[in-house]
């Protein structure tokens, strides 16, 4: 590899711009593709493919230069509503995965540096914090607070949005009002059934950070066999 | 794809590359069966035979160092394959029954 292309590769990664590295496996020439990109339909369908889906693409027709894609796609984001007990454990596990979270919580005793250290707090209020935050799809919301004036905002925006993974805390009781009130507010059934709540796979969760190892299994099964 | 540690390996190759040593990048470029490290996976070796990252899990590392550091010489990319019909297989291969393809390049 050129360590021009290495540069250029680490410098869309910081930028987050979604890029594909195609090298050819015999001759080791690279090139730099963005979506659309590509000589052919062929090549331009494993770019999106591997953008998409995340994952290395290896072609082997026979008689054509073998080719392997490689995405370099933005990092993925996790967005906690509510800065709760089980968002202590839950942000910490999330970055450890490899997300860059965020905390949004207007309420500035939930929401205290002390509490989260090191993590990105966002007191704005729910709605405006999720537009201001552009959520596309390598974004993972989850809803805490069970407060449907803090939570509703953010699914609203949420479901409006690419995000690849919307989970709401909260019993079948509470998440089955969520629902009535979403679907008055316009959102339609199919639309509604993007959400999972309540959040998690059941483990048998007891404790907060078991919480969090259920809810954070299932964003990875959601991310990974969609 | 690249996590977090991944790009922790790219950006090492190329600040070893920028401190003026000689660096070859190995990526997992096919897998069959089981094996632990998904295509897309580095390792990065430095001209001394330090190493940062993993294409296996730790079963064919010290052979990928090896190539790579005769590909850091010659300057050509090379393609390796390792698994249990390998006739390396007895050397270095995956205990897991898996067979991976690695492509080893100098970084120029």
């Amino acid at each position: 590899m050129k360590t021009g292309t290495l540069e250029k590769v680490l410098a869309d990664v910081e930028a987050k711009r979604p890029i594909v590295l195609a090298t050819d496996l015999e001759t080791g020439e690279q090139r730099l593709l963005r979506r659309g990109n590509g000589d052919s339909e062929f090549e331009r369908a494993n770019v999106e493919r591997a953008l998409r889906v995340d994952t290395c693409i290896t072609t082997d027709a026979e008689g054509a230069p073998q080719v392997f894609y490689q995405p370099f796609n933005p990092p993925l984001r996790m967005i906690l509503v509510g800065a709760v007990h089980i968002a202590q454990p839950l942000s910490a596990m999330a970055t450890l995965t490899g997300y860059e979270v965020t905390i949004v919580d207007p309420r500035e005793s939930f929401a205290a540096t002390e509490r989260f250290p090191g993590v990105a707090l966002n007191l704005e209020w729910p709605d405006e914090a999720l537009e201001a935050l552009s959520l596309d799809e390598r974004c993972a919301v989850v809803t805490l607070t069970h407060d449907p004036k803090l939570d509703d905002p953010a699914l609203q925006v949420a479901l409006r949005s690419d995000a690849f993974f919307i989970g709401c805390l909260g019993s079948k009781k509470t998440h089955a009002s969520r629902l009535r009130r979403l679907e008055k507010a316009g959102f339609s059934e199919s639309e509604l059934a993007r959400i999972k709540g309540p959040v998690g796979l059941p483990i048998g969760s007891r404790s907060p950070a078991e919480i969090a190892v259920s809810v954070l299994a299932q964003v990875t099964e959601t991310l990974r066999k969609p | 794809m690249p996590d977090h540690s991944e790009m922790e390996v790219l950006v090492a190759a190329r600040d070893w590359k920028l401190a003026s040593h000689g660096v070859a990048l190995a990526t997992v470029v096919k897998t069959w069966g089981s094996s632990p490290r998904p295509a897309g996976s580095h390792l990065a070796v430095r001209d001394d035979g330090f190493f940062l990252g993993s294409v296996s899990g730790g079963c064919v590392e010290s052979a990928v160092v090896e190539e790579a550091l005769d590909v850091m010489k010659s300057g050509h990319c090379k393609v390796l394959e390792f698994g249990v019909t390998n006739e390396r297989a007895w050397e270095v291969g995956l205990a897991c029954g898996g067979t991976v393809r690695i492509f080893v390049e100098p970084l120029q």
